[in-house]
């Protein structure tokens, strides 16, 4: 029974799957704290599917996946920008606009070029096969990433809560951003390979969000937020091997239940106690 | 390891507080002027209101003194520094407008005025004995030490401005710019804030307050100066904080009451009791000179 629970851990392909998740499941789950405060978390649902098409002409032209998957999230960025500039519309649309636009163009390419790209790898993501390469570039952008997170996360909070207290502290506001969104989307393309491009969006907003109801400190609400993305990952992985399932699949489930469980267990902000304390404000009525 | 952090607080110890805009212009890139040509001086040991109508050009000041946009022509000088510098050593600390602050975001009282001490930190921002002994007094001298552990949220206005002022005291900053202190704000923390800033006037604080709180003005600012897209007045209260100015400043926007003779009382007193006021704190003029003032009520009630 132990030996059969721990098959997995005898095969090469399933450790490098475990390992690599785990770390994109904690580097996401970082930024996911930042995310969900500021309302962006559709950004980062956007920069996924924007760079699907950057991924599959990268796999057709034979170059790493990560520098087609950045040139597309600039394109994806920038054609933003410039239509919100040029027109009277509103962002939610310019943002749905364009990460449709670039999705489908990825779709289109995958379907054009059938033997370079699997559509459905890019799509929900396939660890349990990414080729040594391929996992290499993931460790590398994930590995820095979460060295410059752990460098200024502090400083990033701050530009965060309020820009002009920032700039009073001699911190430059504006460039933090860039390099928040720099870490997005390079963790978006790191993640793409775990879980794929539909269910990037749960890697980056998920973990947050359940640590969010969970401690009313950053500092705190971040450590949460690793653990949560990091555990989810692990365990997502190694379970996948059992139910033969895709590993996204059970990875976003494993996370969305923590959410749940978050969500009417929290301590002080969730719904039993919450529930708890109108019942004692009744009581203590006269 | 500490080497830079000591250095950097005590020169901000040794500047003096002054703030000098000469000739400045903003325009922002859509193209809109929103300051032309404003120029005023202030110096150290000052309390000075920056009043004028929303959109008046009161942020976009604030803006530019925190280095926010560049001027398009002259120049803003702080304690004898340029704005890159100034901000650098710390000399300006920001109490923002209530509006402008995430309420919900996860982070209790002391951990807000921790971060006036993020620039006398090192780059890894960790808290020294020093700063941890300095949130502490910022915090009892807001009288916020009970609160401490509070989420920001869970506030009352009045203990959510003190948690910034706080704030502002722990950066030890010698310019002091406070957005809106009194919107939402109970009469007795508005006293408090008032007291002190009088205490930090005392110690040689440059404050500049922007509001549109006109009955107070003449109650604790000793400078005020008055925009419109340009600075139409500036200099000492009694001088500049007069009616025909602030007629000029805020052009019929505000609401404008005039009594006098048997409207007023039953004798022979020949002077008028002007009241001036936004809808928030009416300004009360009797005769010629400020000589009395209501405490803040519903304009409703002083039309009756």
């Amino acid at each position: 029974m132990i030996s059969e629970l721990l098959v997995s851990f005898s095969y090469d392909y399933m450790l490098k799957a475990m390992w690599v998740s785990t770390l994109v499941g904690a580097v996401c789950a970082f930024l996911s704290a930042y995310l969900m405060l500021k309302g962006w978390s559709l950004m980062g649902d956007a920069l996924a599917h924007s760079i699907v098409p950057g991924v599959a002409g990268a796999y057709i032209l034979g170059v790493p996946f990560a520098a087609g998957a950045f040139f597309a999230g600039v394109l994806a960025a920038l054609s933003m920008a410039l239509i919100k500039y040029r027109s009277r519309l509103r962002e939610d649309a310019v943002i749905g606009l364009v990460f449709t636009s670039l999705f489908a163009l990825g779709l289109l390419m995958a379907s054009l070029w059938p033997t370079a790209v699997n559509i459905q790898t890019i799509a929900l993501g396939n660890i349990l096969a990414i080729a040594d390469e391929d996992a290499y570039q993931v460790v590398l952008i994930a590995a820095i990433s979460l060295a410059v997170l752990t460098l200024k996360w502090k400083d990033l909070m701050l530009a965060f809560f309020d820009e002009h207290h920032a700039r009073s502290v001699g911190l430059n506001p504006a460039a933090l951003k860039v390099l928040f969104f720099t870490l997005l989307s390079a963790c978006t393309v790191a993640a793409l390979q775990t879980v794929g491009a539909c269910l990037v969006i749960a890697m980056v907003v998920t973990p947050g969000a359940t640590a969010y109801l969970l401690t009313d400190r950053f500092g705190r609400l971040v450590i949460l937020s690793v653990a949560i993305g990091a555990g989810t990952c692990f365990a997502g992985a190694y379970i996948s091997y059992f139910l033969d399932g895709a590993t996204g699949g059970v990875i976003v489930t494993l996370q969305s239940l923590l959410f749940l469980a978050a969500f009417y267990f929290a301590p002080k902000h969730g719904r039993l106690a919450s529930r708890r304390r109108r019942l004692t404000a009744v009581e203590a009525r006269p | 390891m500490n080497l830079i952090a000591p250095q950097v607080s005590s020169s901000t110890a040794t500047l003096v507080a002054s703030i000098s805009v000469r000739g400045l212009t903003v325009t922002y890139p859509n193209g809109f002027t929103a300051v032309q040509d404003a120029s005023f001086e202030l110096g150290p040991a000052t309390i000075c209101a920056l009043v004028g109508v929303n959109g008046s050009g009161k942020t976009t000041i604030f803006r530019a003194i925190m280095g926010f946009v560049r001027p398009a022509a002259g120049t803003v000088r702080l304690c004898g520094l340029s704005v890159a510098e100034a901000l650098k050593r710390n000399a300006v600390a920001y109490v923002p407008q209530s509006e402008d602050i995430d309420w919900n975001f996860p982070v209790l009282v002391e951990d807000v005025v921790m971060m006036g001490r993020y620039g006398h930190m090192n780059f890894l921002r960790m808290p020294s004995a020093d700063d941890r002994r300095k949130v502490d007094e910022a915090l009892e001298r807001v009288g916020m030490t009970a609160y401490r552990r509070r989420q920001i949220g869970e506030l009352s206005g009045g203990q959510k401005k003190r948690v910034f002022l706080a704030r502002a005291l722990a950066q030890e900053g010698r310019i002091i710019l406070l957005d809106e202190p009194f919107t939402g704000v109970d009469v007795k923390t508005e006293a408090a804030i008032i007291a002190l800033l009088r205490e930090l006037r005392a110690a040689g604080h440059l404050m500049l307050i922007s509001t549109h709180n006109l009955g107070s003005v003449p109650d604790f600012c000793d400078q005020v100066v008055l925009i419109n897209r340009t600075i139409l007045a500036a200099g000492p209260t009694e001088q500049v904080f007069t009616r025909a100015n602030l007629e000029q400043t805020f052009g019929g926007v505000l609401r404008h009451y005039s009594l006098g003779g048997r409207d007023l009382h039953d004798d022979q007193d020949p002077r008028r009791l002007t009241v001036l006021t936004d809808d928030e704190r009416p300004l009360v003029l009797y005769g010629d000179e400020r000589e009395e003032r209501t405490r803040p009520k519903p304009p409703a009630e002083i039309q009756s």
